[in-house]
């Protein structure tokens, strides 16, 4: 098997966040960077939130899809800088977010100078309308925040733009 | 103490203690979205002190990881403000402790990102991010409660009356402050602290709050003279590393 970057990020591709499965850790912009040394791979990954419990299973998979591809020992290293924004969230996995029952972020991250920021418009992912409700700003994990929608009735996630 | 690395035990240790003690939120919020919110912030505040107790770590270079300075330090050694030791008391208590720390908090992540330090810009990078969020939930609280009914608006200003004594260990700079900002890894706290009380005054007068006029500031967590709260909270989160000092998960 060719061992380029090119096609590591292909293998790379399935490894998948564990708490939102239709997303893989490349279209999410997890994965930052691939060295490729003459002995060992080096991936470099950016945690999505500072706590976020699933960054040590997907450095655990990306090890794994590696050593079966290769039989080798990739290195894993985390970056803080620059912080993971929902910006580097590609189209397709938006989509794909959406079919999955949840809202991807709206527009780009915003201005963190705001205090009381005028709230958005967020479509519902299930009927597609827009006369939504924020219900709170921290949901079932770190990147989601709860709506509902106030036509179809459903309680919705919100993927937060950060 | 090398200065940089207790400059980085007083952010680390905010945060775990902090983020420990919204955790004890868990299972007793007010209402359920409260009580993830609350624990969503505590989990954003403990991978915060993961990341900065890890640099410490290297810093003292002993070989110290982020597990060993969260569970093998003692209450002396932890340097945090006074302020974020505070029992939970009840939902409003909780809430004051929280907009009164997180409007410092952003204001010096803020401040941090000019920091000649890559490693202490790369964090205020991320965390300031979150600090958004928490500090946008708390300063809601704090209106939504200050204007609300009687008894909430009494009750909020009760909280914020008892824990304002606690404020000025945060932004009042002392020598290691000093330093830190003189070598240019550090925040200037005397600017910090003039945009804090205006960002405050201002949350509190929209939610019909009076602001506590500045008496005795209680001081002494920044260099490890703590509260009798730290200890106990201490024995909770560190008797199972300290009882089975190699368990795995």
């Amino acid at each position: 098997m060719e061992r380029n970057e090119a096609h590591i990020l292909e293998l790379l591709t399935a490894v998948k966040d564990p708490e939102i499965p239709v997303l893989n850790v490349v279209d999410m912009g997890v994965i930052r960077k691939v060295d490729l040394n003459d002995d060992h791979i080096v991936v470099t990954i950016t945690p999505t939130y500072s706590g976020c419990p699933a960054m040590d299973v997907i450095s655990m998979n990306v090890k794994a899809t590696l050593k079966r591809a290769f039989g080798e020992d990739a290195e894993v290293v985390s970056q803080l800088s620059p912080a993971w924004t929902t910006d580097w969230i590609t189209d397709e996995a938006r989509e794909k977010l959406r079919e999955y029952g949840i809202a991807p972020p709206e527009g780009k991250s915003h201005d963190k100078s705001q205090l009381f920021a005028e709230p958005k418009v967020i479509a519902c992912p299930k009927c597609g309308s827009e006369n939504t409700t924020l219900v709170s700003e921290f949901g079932s994990t770190s990147c989601k925040a709860h709506y509902k929608c106030s036509d179809c009735l459903e309680p919705f996630d919100y993927f937060k733009c950060i | 103490m090398e200065a940089k690395l207790e400059y980085t035990l007083r952010i680390a240790d905010n945060a775990l203690i902090l983020g420990q003690r919204l955790g004890e939120w868990c299972g007793h919020g007010p209402a359920l979205e409260e009580d993830i919110a609350l624990t969503n912030i505590s989990l954003d505040l403990i991978g915060q002190a993961r990341s900065l107790l890890t640099y410490a770590g290297e810093l003292e270079g002993n070989g110290r990881d982020e597990d060993k300075m969260a569970f093998f330090r003692d209450a002396h050694d932890f340097r945090n403000v006074l302020l974020v030791e505070q029992k939970n008391g009840h939902f409003g208590d909780t809430i004051a402790r929280q907009f009164l720390f997180d409007h410092f908090s952003w204001l010096f992540y803020d401040a941090l990102l000019k920091s000649n330090d890559d490693t202490l810009r790369a964090i205020a990078e991320k965390s300031i991010k979150e600090v958004t969020y928490h500090r946008r939930h708390s300063s809601e609280w704090i209106i939504r409660l200050g204007d609300g009914t009687e008894e909430s608006h009494s009750k909020i200003q009760e909280s914020i009356n008892e824990l304002w004594a606690f404020t000025g260990e945060m932004y009042t700079p002392d020598k290691l402050d000093q330093q830190a900002l003189a070598d240019g890894y550090g925040v200037d706290l005397v600017q910090l602290s003039e945009y804090w009380k205006q960002n405050v005054a201002g949350v509190l007068r929209q939610a019909t709050l009076n602001v506590p006029e500045d008496g005795w500031m209680q001081k002494g967590g920044k260099k490890g003279i703590h509260s009798e709260h730290l200890g106990y909270m201490l024995a909770e989160m560190q008797h199972i590393p300290r009882t089975y000092p190699d368990a795995q998960w």
